[in-house]
Order: C-alpha cells, then sequence, then structure tokens
C-alpha cells in the first residue's frame, strides 16, 4: 500500500471511532434515562403542579418546572440574542481592523470557560445590588450571562462566514454598511444565527447551578416576574437526591422530558431554518 | 479631443507595502467603452475599483492621487461613499446574487435610494416597472418573467450574471465598471453580455476590464493597457490596436506576454 492510503485509512479509523465514541455516549445517557425514567412518566407528572413537596412527593406533576425552564430559558435566550446580533454585527463591521475587536472575541472565549455557579453568584450580587430577590427575572438575567458568550461567538463565527464578495455586491450598489449588515449578511447568515440561539438555549435550560440563588425554586406556576420560579434542572436535582427511589425515578422522568424539550425545539427550528433560508446563497 | 467623464489623475494604490498601481494618469471619456487590458496582475482590478471606491473595503489598502467624477474629486474627505457607488455601477467577474428573490434582487438598490430617485424625478411607486425594465435591459425579462418571486439561486450563472447586470442598471448609475464580465461564462451567455452591453454604451460610460483581446477589439471605443502597476498606452482604440506607439503594447499585441 502507498503511504497516501495508509495515511487515509488511520484517519478513517480515528473518525470512525470518534463517531461511534460520541454517538454510544448518547445513546447511553438516553437509555438510562429512558430505561429509569418512561414507567415514571405520566400525562399528570407533565400537566399538574407538585402535591405534597417536590422532595418528598411522588403525587402531582412538575409543570411548574417545566413552565419555569421554558419562561426562564425562553427569556433569556431573546434577551441574549438582542444583545448578541448587535455585538457580532459590531465586531464585523466596525471593529475588524481594530484591536478592540480581538480584545471582546478574548474576553467571550475567557467568559465562556467560566463555570455556571460563577455566573449564578454574580448575577446574585447583581440582583441585590438592584433590590431583586430569587425571581423569575433573576434568573433570566443570570442565564442570559451564561448564553451571551456562547451566542455571540457562535453569531460571530456564521456572519464571518458570509462571502466578502456577497457584501461587496451591496456595497458596491451603493448601500451603507448598516443596510448590508441588516438587509444581506444577516438574512445569509440565519442558518448559522439560529443554531447559535438554539445552542445557547440549550445551555440555557440545562443549567441548575446559575438559577440556583437567582431564580429560587417554588411548587407554584412563574406568574410574575419578580417571584422565584421553578426549573427542570433544579427539579431534577432535589429529587434526585431524596433518598426515596420512587422520587428518583420521577428525576429521570425529569430528565427525559428535558431532553423531549430540547429535541422538539431543535426539529421546530430546522423547520424554521428550512422555511427561511430558501434565498440563502450556499 | 474628447469629454472625460473619468479623470484618473497620478494615481497610486499600495496594498501593504506592495506598490499596485503607479502615477496612472488617464481619462475615460464619456459614452462608448473603455477596455482595461493587460497581463494577469498588473492592477485591472484594482484601477477599476479605484473609481467607485470598493477600495475602501479592502484591508491595507493606501493611496494617494486623484479620481475626477464629473469634476468632483471621489476620494476627497467629504464625499459621500454610497454617493458615488450609486452613480458608479461595478459587476464582478462572478455573479453573486443577494440572498433573495429575483425581484427583490433588482429592486434592492431602488428600495435603498428611494430618496435619491424620487428627487432625481423617479417614480417609487413603480418598482414593478423598474424591476421589469431592468430586466428587459440586461436581457433576461423573457427568462424569468414567470418566475420573479423565486430564489435567485436558482439561475443559471448566465442568468445571474446578467440579473447582476440588471441590478446594478436599477440604481441608473451614470457609469457601469465591469471586471471580466464574461470570464465564468460559456460563450453564448458571454455574448449575451456583451451584446447588452453595446446596446447600454450609448448612454452610459461603460469600462470593461478583459483578459480577452479579441474581446477588447470587439468592444474598445478606448483603451487603457496597464503593465505591472503602470499605464504604458491608452487613447482610442483603432489607434491604440492598430498603430501602437509603445513597444510594450506591440508585444503584449501580439501575444508576447501576458
Ligand atoms: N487584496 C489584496 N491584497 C494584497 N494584494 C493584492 C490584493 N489585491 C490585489 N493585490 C495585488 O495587487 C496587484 C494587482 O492586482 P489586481 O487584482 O488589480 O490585478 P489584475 O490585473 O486584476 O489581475 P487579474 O487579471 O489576474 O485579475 C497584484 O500584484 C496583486 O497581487
Ligand atoms: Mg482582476
Amino acid at each position: 500500500m502507498k503511504a497516501t492510503k495508509v495515511e487515509e485509512k488511520i484517519f478513517l479509523t480515528i473518525m470512525i471511532c470518534s463517531t461511534v465514541f460520541v454517538l454510544s455516549c448518547l445513546i447511553l445517557i438516553l437509555a438510562t434515562v429512558i430505561w429509569r425514567g418512561l414507567p415514571a412518566l405520566n400525562l399528570s407528572m407533565l400537566l399538574q403542579t407538585p402535591k405534597g413537596g417536590f422532595y418528598l412527593g411522588k403525587e402531582g406533576g412538575i409543570l411548574n418546572a417545566i413552565m419555569g425552564s421554558l419562561f426562564l430559558a425562553g427569556g433569556a435566550t431573546a434577551l441574549a440574542m438582542a444583545i448578541s446580533l448587535p455585538i457580532a454585527l459590531f465586531l464585523h463591521f466596525y471593529a475588524k481592523r481594530s484591536w478592540h475587536g480581538g480584545v471582546v472575541r478574548l474576553a467571550l472565549d475567557v467568559l465562556w470557560g467560566i463555570p455556571s455557579i460563577v455566573y449564578g453568584a454574580f448575577a446574585f450580587i447583581l440582583m441585590l445590588w438592584l433590590g431583586l430577590r430569587a425571581s423569575l427575572l433573576g434568573g433570566i438575567i443570570a442565564l442570559t450571562f451564561l448564553e451571551l458568550p456562547i451566542m455571540t461567538r457562535g453569531m460571530d463565527e456564521a456572519i464571518n462566514m458570509v462571502h466578502p464578495l456577497l457584501k461587496e455586491s451591496s456595497y458596491s450598489l451603493g448601500a451603507t454598511r448598516l443596510e448590508t449588515a441588516l438587509k444581506i449578511v444577516v438574512r445569509q447568515a440565519i442558518p448559522g444565527l439560529l443554531t447559535s440561539s438554539l445552542l445557547a438555549f440549550g445551555r440555557g435550560i440545562g443549567d441548575a447551578a446559575s438559577v440556583l440563588f437567582t431564580a429560587g425554586f417554588t411548587d407554584h406556576l412563574p406568574t410574575s416576574l419578580f417571584k422565584p420560579a421553578a426549573s427542570l434542572p433544579l427539579a431534577i436535582f432535589f429529587q434526585l437526591s431524596t433518598p426515596f427511589p420512587a422520587v428518583q425515578n420521577r428525576a429521570y422522568a425529569s430528565a427525559l422530558i428535558l431532553t423531549g424539550i430540547v429535541l422538539g425545539l431543535s426539529i421546530m427550528s430546522r423547520r424554521i431554518a428550512g422555511r427561511l433560508t430558501e434565498h440563502v446563497i450556499r | 479631443m474628447y469629454d472625460p467623464h473619468i479623470r484618473i489623475n497620478k494615481w497610486n494604490v499600495w496594498y501593504g507595502s506592495d506598490h499596485a498601481l503607479v502615477n496612472i494618469t488617464a481619462d475615460i471619456p464619456a459614452k462608448g467603452i473603455t477596455t482595461i487590458i493587460g497581463p494577469s496582475g498588473c492592477g485591472k482590478t484594482t484601477l477599476l475599483k479605484s473609481m467607485n471606491r470598493l477600495l475602501d473595503e479592502m484591508a491595507g489598502t493606501r493611496v494617494k492621487g486623484q479620481v475626477w467624477l464629473d469634476g468632483i474629486n471621489i476620494y476627497d474627505p467629504g464625499v459621500d461613499v454610497t454617493e458615488v457607488r450609486t452613480r458608479v455601477g461595478f459587476l464582478a467577474p462572478k455573479p453573486f446574487p443577494l440572498p433573495m428573490s429575483i425581484y427583490d434582487n433588482v429592486a434592492y438598490g431602488p428600495r435603498i435610494h428611494r430618496h435619491t430617485l424620487n428627487s432625481r424625478g423617479g417614480n417609487d411607486h413603480d418598482l414593478d416597472g423598474i424591476v421589469e425594465n431592468n430586466l428587459r435591459a440586461a436581457g433576461l425579462w423573457e427568462e424569468v418573467k414567470d418566475r420573479l418571486r423565486t430564489s435567485a439561486t436558482r439561475l443559471s450563472t448566465g442568468q445571474q450574471q446578467r440579473l447582476c447586470l440588471a441590478r446594478a442598471l436599477a440604481v441608473e448609475p451614470d457609469v457601469l465598471l465591469c471586471d471580466e464580465p464574461t470570464s465564468a461564462l460559456d460563450p453564448i451567455a458571454a455574448q449575451k453580455i456583451e451584446a447588452q452591453l453595446q446596446a447600454l454604451k450609448k448612454e452610459r460610460t461603460i469600462v470593461v476590464v478583459t483578459h480577452m483581446l479579441r474581446q477588447a477589439r470587439r468592444m474598445a471605443d478606448y483603451v487603457i493597457l496597464l503593465w505591472m502597476g503602470e499605464l504604458v498606452e491608452t487613447g482610442p482604440a483603432m489607434q491604440v490596436f492598430v498603430n501602437p506607439r509603445d513597444e510594450r503594447t506591440r508585444a503584449y499585441l501580439d501575444g508576447d506576454i501576458g
């Protein structure tokens, strides 16, 4: 065999191994969650709030945590999008040739690696300063901080992928930078922008530590921005830490629901992306 | 002699420390087709992009000299870049449709420039008309009139290039810069573009960069020949092609270089 053939073989093997490894991890996790959670899952769990306290309760459901998590992560993702997109556009269109851009990117990369409990603590201090207690709003603020770095960097990359000649086309028609950014680049980058938002949402909805102090927990549905809100990761955490197997199984059922939400959202956003990207140049 | 539309005066461009254009002085006459020819890498694209300030969008460029458009130096600090680019259109070598429908591609410019077009007596309610007229002017109307709302990416490369022409014309530029407008096209599609440019030259000033000497001979009313960043010869096509003054022009035309 020629050296190039051998090389190809080696790379192919590595690729297959890593794919198999990632897939089997996913399958193992899913299998555990389904195996232990599915029997405990029922309709009342999806549709009712807890009865008799989440720590001891095997009655009622976790609708409080489902709604809480959707509100927390949804609100945070919306806020983070509103902040990330302008930052990403600014980085690309105005700070490209200056050192500011590099500093901002470095900061975002560092922020990305900071543990979520630190975000929780930071948001908590901010809340104290603002006079907020543990509340839906507090949780949204904490999750927004958590989601910002991953979303902004993702959007930054998506925008950088837009072909320079596409921008040149727009400029040569007399469009300003802003018009080019909003009417051409955002359109062209929509798939990447949506993926970044989805990744950030996934990170936000799955995080327990950052909402622990900031959103708190409650058995009630989230009805006000200024009252505590439950969340799925914390529900899972509390249920898992009881000594009762029946309640622990409910934790797996909750994990299953959380996974289902993320999966459902991924599929939905793909559909939406498909519709929005009819005109995207490939 | 003739009436210059664009007057390039002692024009220099650097990419970093690379001196890409050296002291170019040339006139682009009003109306008609001026072709810029010369071997690869001699600075044709650079000179073309100097004329509508697309050069500004590239990192690390530095310029010296003046480019006069209708008596205004477009590199004066007070000049509005978007205004320059509205008056001087650009057609790239490879078609790049905007990520939207065929209709919206042509309407993009007019929508952006509603105000200016209105003040020039244009009518912004007649977008449909603008789109149709410019698609006709680019020779594309018959092929796309039934699918204006479909994505521009579904057109063939040749059709896309004519769409880009229509898109550029819709802004009503006085000058149209074309950088090897047919290099990505097959001979028939290329011929269509050439024919459209020939038709357009009665009303507009057209500058065409080309690699193909035959194309230059077919189209040119005036010629600018560049050589390693320097201007070798410029003048009416008849004179340059039939009776070149410079030894290098003779060699280039005979195919000894480039
Ligand atoms: N973006 C850039 N950065 C650095 N140098 C560049 C850049 N663009 C062009 N150059 C250099 O400037 C010189 C002129 O380039 P230009 O593209 O104007 O040539 P050209 O005549 O259009 O060539 P071709 O016929 O191959 O298109 C070349 O030496 C090229 O390497
Ligand atoms: Mg070129």
